[in-house]
């Protein structure tokens, strides 16, 4: 007992730190967005409220326009990139393609450069072509970058449909175009609803293009925070942050559901 | 070419297409713009320029980048290491309920939680100073490099475990066993047999994650001060101050670089693992 003890208070002590470095980050987050008002030298805020969270959710409101801009940003960038994924990741995973490899390469190197060398660029020919500083232009930046997941998860997703199944359907008279949309599609959709998702929230949560490529008319939730947290204004700050966090931990909790093992094992190759 | 191949090409061209004008048409251009002057002439200067304003924040990025992917390996071969080869069954739980919650958090959101974690009158001095390990007037910001190595590490070692505890997972537990009944301690176990046989997935993370933290503009914006900095920061700051072209993409292929050699080593890596 006396040998055991000390080890399992140990254990039990390095683990609380673990939780503290993990959870306290955000914690301070949470604390900031129910402070009223909070200044130095005092450990907790000064007076706790929901003021902060009543001027962000205000209808009328800069965050809720911006989380509008976000959310209607983050649905154009998933069809956009779903439209070109779709048939892409089919004919990767289901037809004979030259340069396979080079061609599922391709749609990595967005996301293995870095982005502000790339975005900078895509700014200034934007300004050329009249597309900086809106909707379309943003979208086009944001597909353009989750295009990674969307390809190699639709064809992934392709790839772990039982052929038999298809030439089944073919066998008993239907033609490949209705074999692809009632027999293939639908038993992928799970992995496209899955590619579906990373997107938005890649979108949801891109900072880095919209900085460049959004200016100055679009403001999403990601710019807002930034504009908000430089300002000094921690509260509004802190409550957009709890806002973006919501859909990326909930997606956390259940992604499970619709990647399944059979789609995993099949992603990249 | 059959017709199945065109109509395959087909069915990926508008994908190809959207990469192509959004990535590849814009890195061709700003490789071209760093090694042209303003009289249209091809050389050096703008890099000699780049390189006297911010010779610096270079090597402060590669010091930052590097040692955040040293720190976050380290994090994550703790992490995944434990929860391998752990014997306390609680503890296991515990560990893997509580590591992943970063992996998703982004970095836009980990900057601003850190910016006020990591203040001097932050949640994480606040606690220190309460549970009595430090004298309340010994209380620092680390909203400097530190600061932002912290909050590199904090996000992306949970990715790295991820990959790596799943790499464990599928070792042949035989050869753990046989060492442990041989009498072998679990960390040399861990350094000796378990570590050697997961370092190509480890390799592949750590590039990925090294890749992703010069990559990013947030963290160092919001977490740190504006002297030194990264040069994802310097890069915004000659567009947006100057509107300097030239210079800020000279600074872009320098990231170009740095990249490069990470691809090299990975390249390198998947080479031999094909030969074995």
């Amino acid at each position: 007992m006396t040998r055991v003890l000390p080890g399992t208070v140990l254990r039990a002590l390095l683990l609380a730190a673990l939780a503290f470095a993990i959870v306290g980050p955000l914690a301070n987050l949470v604390l900031w967005s129910f402070a009223e008002r909070w200044y130095f030298p005092f450990k907790l805020p000064v007076t706790w409220g929901l003021r902060y969270w009543e001027v962000v959710f205000r209808p009328t409101g800069v965050a809720m326009a911006s989380l509008a801009t976000s959310i209607s940003i983050a649905l154009l960038t998933v069809a956009v990139a779903l439209a070109v994924s779709v048939p892409a990741g089919y004919a990767l995973a289901r037809l004979r393609l030259p340069f396979r490899a080079v061609i599922m390469i391709v749609f990595l190197l967005p996301q293995a450069f870095p982005g502000v060398a790339i975005y900078i660029n895509v700014a200034r020919i934007f300004y050329g072509l009249g597309l900086a500083g809106t909707i379309a232009g943003v979208v086009i930046v944001h597909a353009a970058h989750a295009l990674v997941y969307s390809v190699w998860i639709t064809s992934a997703a392709f790839a772990a449909v039982d052929r038999d199944l298809e030439l089944a359907a073919r066998n008993i008279g239907a033609s490949p175009a209705r074999t692809f949309f009632t027999v293939t599609l639908p038993l992928a959709a799970p992995g496209i609803i899955a590619s579906a998702i990373f997107v938005f929230l890649e979108s949801l949560d891109e900072f880095t293009g919209t900085f460049f490529v959004g200016v100055p008319n679009v403001s999403t939730l990601p710019l807002l925070l930034y504009s908000a947290s430089m300002g000094g204004n921690y509260q509004i700050a802190s409550i957009t942050a709890l806002i973006l966090l919501l859909p990326s931990i909930l997606f956390m909790l259940f992604v499970e559901r619709f990647l399944k093992a059979d789609v995993l094992s099949k992603i990249g190759r | 070419m059959s017709s199945q191949r065109l109509f395959g090409l087909l069915l990926v061209t508008p994908a190809l297409a959207l990469v192509t004008a959004l990535f590849l048409v814009p890195l061709g251009y700003s490789v071209l713009s760093a090694f042209t002057h303003a009289d249209g002439s091809i050389g050096l200067a703008n890099f000699a320029k780049a390189f006297e304003l911010y010779s610096g924040d270079i090597a402060y990025t590669i010091f930052i980048v590097v040692t955040s992917t040293a720190l976050t390996g380290l994090v994550a071969i703790a992490i995944a290491g434990y929860l391998t080869m752990g014997e306390t069954s609680w503890l296991v739980t515990g560990l893997a309920w509580l590591y992943r919650w970063p992996l998703f958090i982004p970095f836009i959101v980990a900057a601003q939680c850190m910016r006020t974690f990591l203040a001097k009158n932050g949640l994480a001095n606040n606690t220190l100073v309460a549970s009595g390990l430090i004298d309340a007037a010994d209380t620092v910001s680390l909203l400097d490099w530190r600061g932002v190595i912290i909050t590199f590490v904090w996000k992306q070692a949970p990715f790295v475990a991820l990959l790596l505890a799943g790499a464990m997972a599928s070792i042949d537990r035989a050869t753990i066993e046989a060492a442990r009944n041989l009498g072998a301690r679990r960390l040399r176990c861990l350094i000796e047999i378990v570590l050697p046989q997961v370092a190509p997935t480890l390799m592949v993370a750590l590039i990925l994650s090294f890749v992703t933290t010069l990559s990013v503009l947030s963290v160092p914006l919001m977490v740190a001060g504006s002297q030194p900095t990264m040069l994802t920061v310097d890069m915004a700051f000659r567009i947006n101050a100057y509107g300097d072209y030239p210079v800020a993409n000279a600074l872009g292929v320098v990231s170009y670089l740095m990249t490069a050699v990470v691809a090299w080593f990975y390249l390198r890596t998947a080479l031999r693992e094909r030969e074995t």
